[in-house]
């Protein structure tokens, strides 16, 4: 069970509103995409969610209880995969849950499998590629112990083949264990494939623009991506986009 | 014994160059003082030195042994010390503030010029001695260390922040793993230092130890003994350093070519 709520969230940098009313609720099990402008605020929200700095106004609930400024309460996948690298990949993953004393190494070896690298358990991050490195840290997420994950851009470095297959893998492992994730991206299409709601936001300062509701059934396959419903969503969100680029 | 074969080829092939250059000068120092024949208490030939390493072992074979001690004692104590001092500077950036440039002045004061106000307060014990190479050991060692703190990786940090690592979680399994590399090279540092510490301190007054048996050369116009001893503090900090060396290339294993990627 995990259940976020971001509530009336305020933040500026030096007399500049980043972030202004910021409101929504992301339910158990759920998978929402903020998409917005590069600069708008998307991971300052998630520093704020961390607890790596406090809000100016609003707070920050899980299930119910106030987590404003709580550090360790999400499970957490930065932009680069940040990767330790004089740990080999099998304590790498573990170290998430090694922080808050829930080890599982056997969890761990079976996570690493079925992310395709079984044969890597004893590999040091330098001996991996960019798309293997993305799997160690999205597995590490993964293995942490707290139920709702942040993703941030995770796939943004990669190539477009690799992105494709990462964001298929990243589908069908979390089909199957149904973590809440709130998960930032640029792309229109990652979030269409992946979410079941959009949060589009607006920039300087960011505000919600639109939420949107995808009917998509899962488990999703990747032909999805060429069907007519998925071409007139991207037109969609794409329009609001547009529009977001006129009014500012 | 394949393997063991190949790797000495691989330290030929790094080293020769070396070699050369160092057979060059010997053969031209040996034929220089035959031509010009010049007396051996001004520059003894480099057989003369080899025949008295070799004749005089038995002589002065307890004086190397008793340096060798000093020195590994005194390089303990400067890296223990220095690593503490670094790690509660770190830990305390205030008191770092107020006490780093308090440190690096203190490097401007000459050991040499410590030395008998060392001897005044401690007297010819032990004891003057390794605060001379503790001093010496200590400085090398608690700058590198700084240095490998402060430069985390920050996207590391930001990570280990983000998950809620403790400030402890975050200098044991990050902050202080991270420096190794940089403690390794203060080490280095730190140990061809000790052994130069320890004659110094000899210097100071002793019974025994290569300083002892360098002054005692020179006021008997020994110069080949001197020559010995100088060769002798060579191996000592070569040994000390490929020591170190091996130390630090078992530890870091796996990690060398990452940091490369990464920095
Ligand atoms: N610690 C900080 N101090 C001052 N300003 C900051 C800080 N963090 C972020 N900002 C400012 O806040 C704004 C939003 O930054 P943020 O990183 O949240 O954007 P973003 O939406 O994640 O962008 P991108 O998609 O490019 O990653 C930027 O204008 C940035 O300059
Ligand atoms: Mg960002």
């Amino acid at each position: 069970m995990s259940e976020l709520t971001v509530s009336n969230i305020a933040k500026s940098f030096a007399k500049q509103l980043v972030l202004d009313d910021i409101t929504f609720t992301i339910n158990d099990g759920e998978f929402v995409s903020l998409l917005g402008p590069s600069g708008s605020g998307k991971s300052t929200l998630f520093h704020l969610i961390g607890g790596m700095y406090r809000p100016d106004r609003g707070a920050f609930f899980l299930d119910g209880k106030e987590i404003t400024g709580k550090r360790g309460v999400i499970s957490y996948m930065p932009q680069s995969p940040s990767l330790f690298p004089w740990r080999n990949v099998l304590s790498n993953v573990i170290l998430g849950a090694e922080i808050h004393r829930k080890v599982d190494k056997d969890k761990a070896r079976e996570m690493l499998k079925k992310a395709g690298l079984a044969n890597y358990e004893n590999a040091y991050p330098h001996e991996l590629s960019g798309g293997m490195r993305q799997r160690v840290a999205f597995v590490r997420a993964l293995l942490s112990p707290q139920d709702f994950i942040c993703l941030d851009e995770p796939f943004s470095a990669l190539d477009e083949f690799t992105r494709l297959d990462m964001q298929t893998w990243l589908l069908d492992i979390w089909e199957k264990n149904r973590k809440s994730v709130l998960f930032i991206t640029h792309s229109i299409e990652e979030a269409l494939y992946l979410s079941d709601r959009i949060i589009v936001l607006s920039s300087n300062p960011a505000k919600i623009k639109r939420e949107f509701d995808l009917p998509f059934q899962r488990p999703r396959e990747q032909s999805l991506l060429l069907s007519k419903d998925f071409f007139e969503w991207k037109r969609k969100i794409y329009q609001e986009l547009e529009q977001l680029k006129v009014n500012s | 014994m394949n393997t063991n074969k190949m790797k000495r080829n691989r330290i030929i092939a790094n080293h020769g160059s070396s070699f050369v250059v160092i057979l060059c000068i010997l053969l031209f120092w040996q034929a220089s003082t035959q031509i010009f024949t010049i007396p051996t208490w001004l520059l003894p030939a480099p057989t003369v030195i080899l025949t008295e390493a070799v004749a005089g072992w038995p002589n002065y074979q307890h004086h190397l042994i008793s340096t060798t001690k000093l020195a590994l004692l005194g390089l303990f104590i400067g890296v223990s010390v220095g690593l503490l001092v670094a790690i509660v500077l770190h830990l305390l950036p205030k008191v770092k503030r107020a006490v780093y440039p308090l440190l690096i002045l203190s490097q401007n004061i000459p050991i040499i010029v410590l030395a008998p106000l060392l001897v005044i307060w401690f007297g010819f014990g032990v004891m003057p001695k390794v605060i001379v190479i503790t001093l010496v050991c200590f400085f090398p060692i608690v700058v590198a260390t700084l240095d490998g703190l402060r430069q985390t990786n920050p996207e590391l940090m930001h990570y280990m922040r983000m998950i809620g690592a403790s400030k402890q979680q975050i200098f044991l399994k990050l902050e202080f793993l991270h420096a190794l590399p940089a403690i390794f090279s203060g080490l280095k540092i730190s140990g061809t230092y000790s052994v130069m510490g320890a004659v110094i301190s000899e210097w100071l007054g002793a019974n025994q130890g290569i300083g002892v048996y360098m002054t005692l050369a020179q006021s008997s116009f020994r110069t080949d003994r001197v020559f010995v001893a100088i060769v002798y503090i060579m191996i000592l900090c070569m040994i000390l350093f490929v020591i170190i060396q091996t130390l630090e290339k078992t530890w870091l294993k796996g990690r060398e070519k990452g940091r490369m990627e990464h920095e």
